[in-house]
């Protein structure tokens, strides 16, 4: 169905192509997997496949690929509107129009289809993806896994016979992904559509793929071959993986399924070894580099006297909560006194935040002592980032408190906040505003008052190699966020929180950045994540936080609320339930004692 | 739709109870158009304070009745405040520049800068009269009512919807045009966020600086969402055309050019002294070429329309509401202006004038027969006004 004959990429300014020697083919109804490490050029050569490369993004393609017979050197993206669906990893720059019902239809239209069959299919579609339900309601309302689903449905009214798919359930919770899973599935199926997709989160889709295709590194050309050979060689593979290829299982099994059924023996081998670890503690660090960062223990902090809440009038001009704090810096308070080392460094009571008519977080209580990791998990939309906002001081509660170090945030001065709490944003862009990575950690310093040169030392240790007049930009996306967690953490505060920071980033950054935020909580600096990634929960987090619909229904060690709960389960613990192990490098680490 | 004189009247109260409104009933947006057309031509006719007000009462009625939550439908508060805006800058000019209402009553005088001779005419300070102050009011509330019967039209139609039902020629304009509208929501969506995240960085949120500075991400932001919505649009087959004979584009491209040619010439026609005679037919002539060499143009695109909106009897009974609001007051303005236009020297009270002011009220029908929009998620009405600010 599509053919690559010898392609390679190069993109201009670019010192070598980004791909190179792609002989591959992908036949027609299968369901291939694209796999490899952040930065090989997964999403150029998905961008092949209707087009976009090079006739959208510029870079000089050699070598043919052919989709259906249509050469795409001759053919231009709209040409090929009729035989591939693209979904793009951020499923808000693929809307058009505003509406799920206008959306579905406006493929169909610009193909110029009759106004019964579009009629028609659009019902279909909403039925085959669940949708019926939001026809009538607005795009920017919906929730990211409805969003994702709108979008593929969106491609899926004129009848692709290709479906390519770049990173679909990266940013959605468990049940969103199984639902997009399922729906494609469904495709393969049902329909024959080839769909070709890329994923960082292979966990969940390995084992619906026919063939996983391998970029092991940039301008290499790709392996290809069934999904359980290219896992053994794989440098990117799932724990379900990990745990088979640990305990020798031949064939290796891709499904939490498969595992179980292979799993007796190992669960016997590991039945006096379970109690030694108490669920809820991390299992040993893996032998990932776990930089020690030069971030000495926490500061004592300067106190700072609260404002009053600022004027109806000041808040409209925007400008009421920065004025004053300067002047009541470093005045020592009479009432509010610094926290005591040994309490929490967080406390939430009863916290209620509302959105116009949305109430966003109710009746929301959470302490956080130091040297604390609390994951907190939840379907999308279930409030997670705006806790962490109302922790940061972005949102102003408007029921119950919120104290960081003491203060409430929303009404302390930015300065003087961004030593007590730091947070990086689900987009970490958003807090790189200088155009050289030089540039913003001089901002950083001076921002957070620290002595010259601290910033660019931590981004030194968190992503080793990267040039001091390098754009932001241009940085990959593991390199971005580390580098806003350099600029976060020159405050040093004592309370870290971060949004969905795996979004994104491949098995080895996610890796690197578990091993730096273990040597944080073990330095005392608390951390708080919003995320949903189960796996990354289960490395990392002491404990965990369920969010339902703005309250939290769940609270307590992970080991006991991830385990029991079908959907926050890592993999390891589905696998070798009931016993209560949460990671491949625990069950390492117990077998290496044991051997 | 509706029943006949004949049956009884709890058949006909069912069919005209208004259904709730989805996808297939929705009000197309030029009714809603013609509807608000019509009071802002029935509000450019009177300088009657007290029909102004119900004209702005009708529209704000119609507004909160039938209004959903979707984003154009909040532009509605904002025009009222421009209206406001709009009396209180009329006024301030009065004050200020004084103005050619002869008036007896002084309410205050201010102190009178002296202009040179050149400036004859011109006036800064000086005698504020109670009669000159009343004509601007009544002048500004006039605009103000022709602003916020615009600003109804845009609470209550979708925008895209009125753009979707332009000929299929200018189909790719009208796209660029909703692109553009949900460009500026996004950008200042931007803004929001980069602002708010200025603040992880220890830095003021608020001021001139901090927009300055976010300036240039959110420019680039914005700048790498279109190109991915360019791409997008492309992959879905955005611009493909159909192959058409050299004959018919050559056809199209003579009657839109000459159409407009004589649309051209039929407005100079009619506004210049002597050209009255020849001047409207050319009009005429010169919109219908004009419009068959769209029609035409239109089959050079291969598009289709999922569910256009259909004008069905409650489509027309907005329209039609509109227009005999307006109709009605032209009509009064020609049999009793006085009515119409208070007296300002002297100055007399503005009386309600009974005819005018029941045909203002036909204005609300819309309110009955327009579908009502679906109750909204969570809806309480009150509890959106405090608590947006966060």
């Amino acid at each position: 169905m599509i053919r690559f004959e010898r392609v390679s990429v190069r993109y201009e300014g670019a010192e070598r192509p980004t791909l190179s020697g792609v002989d591959l083919t992908v036949p027609e109804g299968e369901l291939v997997l694209l796999v490899g490490p952040s930065g090989v050029g997964k999403s150029t050569l998905l961008g092949t496949v209707p087009g976009l490369v090079p006739h959208f993004t510029g870079g000089l393609l050699s070598g043919r690929v052919t989709v259906g017979g249509r050469d795409t050197r001759t053919h231009k993206p709209r040409e090929l509107a009729d035989l591939v669906g693209t979904v793009g990893q951020d499923p808000l720059a693929h809307f058009v129009t505003d509406t799920v019902e206008d959306e579905l239809a406006y493929g169909m239209e610009s193909l110029g289809l009759a106004p019964d069959v579009m009629r028609r299919r659009v019902e279909e579609t909403l039925d085959l993806l669940g949708l019926a339900e939001l026809r009538d309601r607005p795009i920017a309302t919906l929730s990211g896994g409805q969003q994702q689903r709108v979008a593929i449905g969106s491609v899926l009214t004129p009848h692709p016979k290709v479906l390519v798919l770049d990173e679909p359930t990266s940013a959605l919770d468990p049940a969103a992904a199984e639902e997009v899973l399922a729906v494609l599935q469904r495709l393969v199926h049902d329909l024959g559509t080839t769909v070709f997709m890329a994923e960082h989160r292979l966990e969940r889709v390995v084992q619906y793929a026919d063939r996983v295709v391998l970029l092991p590194a940039p301008g290499e050309p790709p392996v290809t071959g069934p999904p359980a050979e290219i896992m053994k060689v794989s440098p990117v593979r799932p724990p379900v993986a990990e745990l088979g290829l640990l305990a020798g299982w031949d064939p290796l099994p891709l499904s939490v399924r498969d595992a179980r059924r292979a799993a007796g023996g190992l669960r016997e081998r590991l039945a006096g070894a379970a109690p030694a670890l108490a669920p809820g503690a991390p299992g040993p660090v893996p032998p990932l580099p776990a930089a020690p960062l030069p971030v000495p223990a926490v500061p004592p902090l300067p106190p700072v006297v609260e404002r009053p809440r600022p004027g109806r009038f000041a808040r409209l001009l925007g400008r009421g909560r920065e004025r004053g704090g300067d002047r009541t810096e470093g005045v020592p308070a009479d009432g509010s006194a610094v926290p005591s080392a040994d309490g929490p460094i967080a406390l939430v009571e009863g916290l209620g935040v509302r959105r116009g008519r949305v109430e966003a977080l109710r009746r929301v209580s959470l302490t956080v002592a130091p040297g604390e990791a609390v994951a907190l998990m939840g379907r999308n939309g279930a409030g997670k980032s705006t806790l962490l906002g109302a922790l940061v001081g972005m949102i102003e509660p408007t029921a119950g408190t919120v104290r960081v170090g003491g203060r409430a945030p929303a009404r302390t001065d930015p300065r003087a906040m961004v030593r007590r709490v730091g947070l990086v944003p689900q987009e970490p862009r958003d807090l790189l505003y200088a155009d050289t990575v030089a540039a913003e950690c001089a901002a950083a310093d001076r921002d957070a008052g620290a002595p010259e040169g601290t910033c660019r030392a931590l981004v030194s240790e968190l992503v080793p190699g990267v040039a001091d007049d390098t754009h932001p930009r241009d940085l990959s996306e593991g390199q971005r966020l580390a580098l806003a967690l350099a600029l976060v953490l020159t405050g040093r505060p004592p309370l870290l929180l971060l949004d969905e920071p795996t979004r994104g980033l491949d098995y080895a950054a996610k890796a690197r950045l578990v091993g730096v935020l273990r040597g944080l909580a073990a330095e005392g600096h608390a951390i708080v994540l919003a995320t949903h990634d189960v796996e990354l929960a289960a490395e990392l987090a002491h404990r965990v936080v369920i969010l339902a619909d703005g309250e939290v229904v769940a609270d307590g060690p992970t080991g006991r609320v991830v385990v029991s709960s079908p959907a926050f389960a890592p993999q390891t613990a589905k696998i070798l339930a009931p016993q209560e192990w949460l990671t491949v490098s625990q069950v390492r680490g117990a077998l290496e004692a044991g051997a | 739709m509706t029943g006949s004189p004949a049956v009884p009247a709890r058949v006909l109260r069912r069919a005209l109870h208004a259904p709730e409104a989805d996808r297939g009933n929705a009000l197309p947006a030029g009714a809603w158009w013609l509807w608000a057309l019509g009071l802002a031509t029935a509000a450019s006719r009177t300088t009657n304070p007290l029909l102004l007000g119900l004209l702005v009462g009708v529209a704000g009625y119609v507004v909160a009745a039938r209004r959903t939550d979707a984003p154009w439908a909040r532009s509605y508060g904002a025009f009222v405040k421009l209206g406001l805006f709009v009396v209180a800058v009329r006024l301030l000019f009065s004050v200020f520049l004084g103005s050619s209402i002869p008036g007896s009553h002084t309410v205050l005088t201010l102190p009178e800068l002296p202009l040179p001779d050149w400036a004859q005419g011109v006036r800064i300070g000086g005698r504020v009269t109670a009669e000159q102050l009343v004509f601007s009011l009544y002048d500004g509330m006039k605009l103000a009512t022709l602003l916020i019967c615009v600003g109804a039209a845009n609470a209550l139609a979708n925008p895209a919807r009125l753009l979707k039902s332009l000929p299929g020629a200018l189909y790719e304009a009208g796209v660029a045009v909703v692109v553009a509208m949900t460009f500026a929501p996004n950008m200042v969506a931007d803004v929001v966020r980069l602002r708010t995240a200025r603040r992880l960085r220890g830095r003021p949120t608020g001021g001139v600086r901090a927009v300055a500075q976010i300036g240039l991400p959110v420019l680039e932001g914005a700048l790498e969402r279109s190109v991915a919505l360019a791409a997008s649009m492309d992959a879905r087959g955005y611009g493909r055309t159909a192959e058409v004979p050299a004959a018919v584009r050559r056809t199209t491209n003579v009657l839109t050019l000459g159409g407009l040619l004589g649309v051209c010439a039929g407005a100079y026609g009619l506004l210049a002294a002597q050209g009255a005679v020849y001047g409207l037919p050319l009009l005429l002539a010169g919109l219908v070429t004009a419009m068959a060499g769209l029609r035409l143009g239109g089959r050079r695109s291969v598009r289709t329309r999922y569910r256009p909106d259909r004008w069905g009897a409650r489509a027309w009974l907005v329209a039609c509401s509109g227009a005999a609001v307006a109709a009605a007051m032209i009509w009064a303005g020609a049999v009793d202006p006085d009515e119409l236009r208070p007296g300002v020297v002297p100055l007399t009270a503005p009386v309600l004038p009974l005819w005018p002011a029941a045909a203002v009220l036909i204005g609300l029908a819309p309110a009955l027969v327009a579908p009502v929009p679906p109750p909204s998620r969570g809806a309480r009405k009150q509890e959106r006004r405090g608590k947006e600010k966060a």
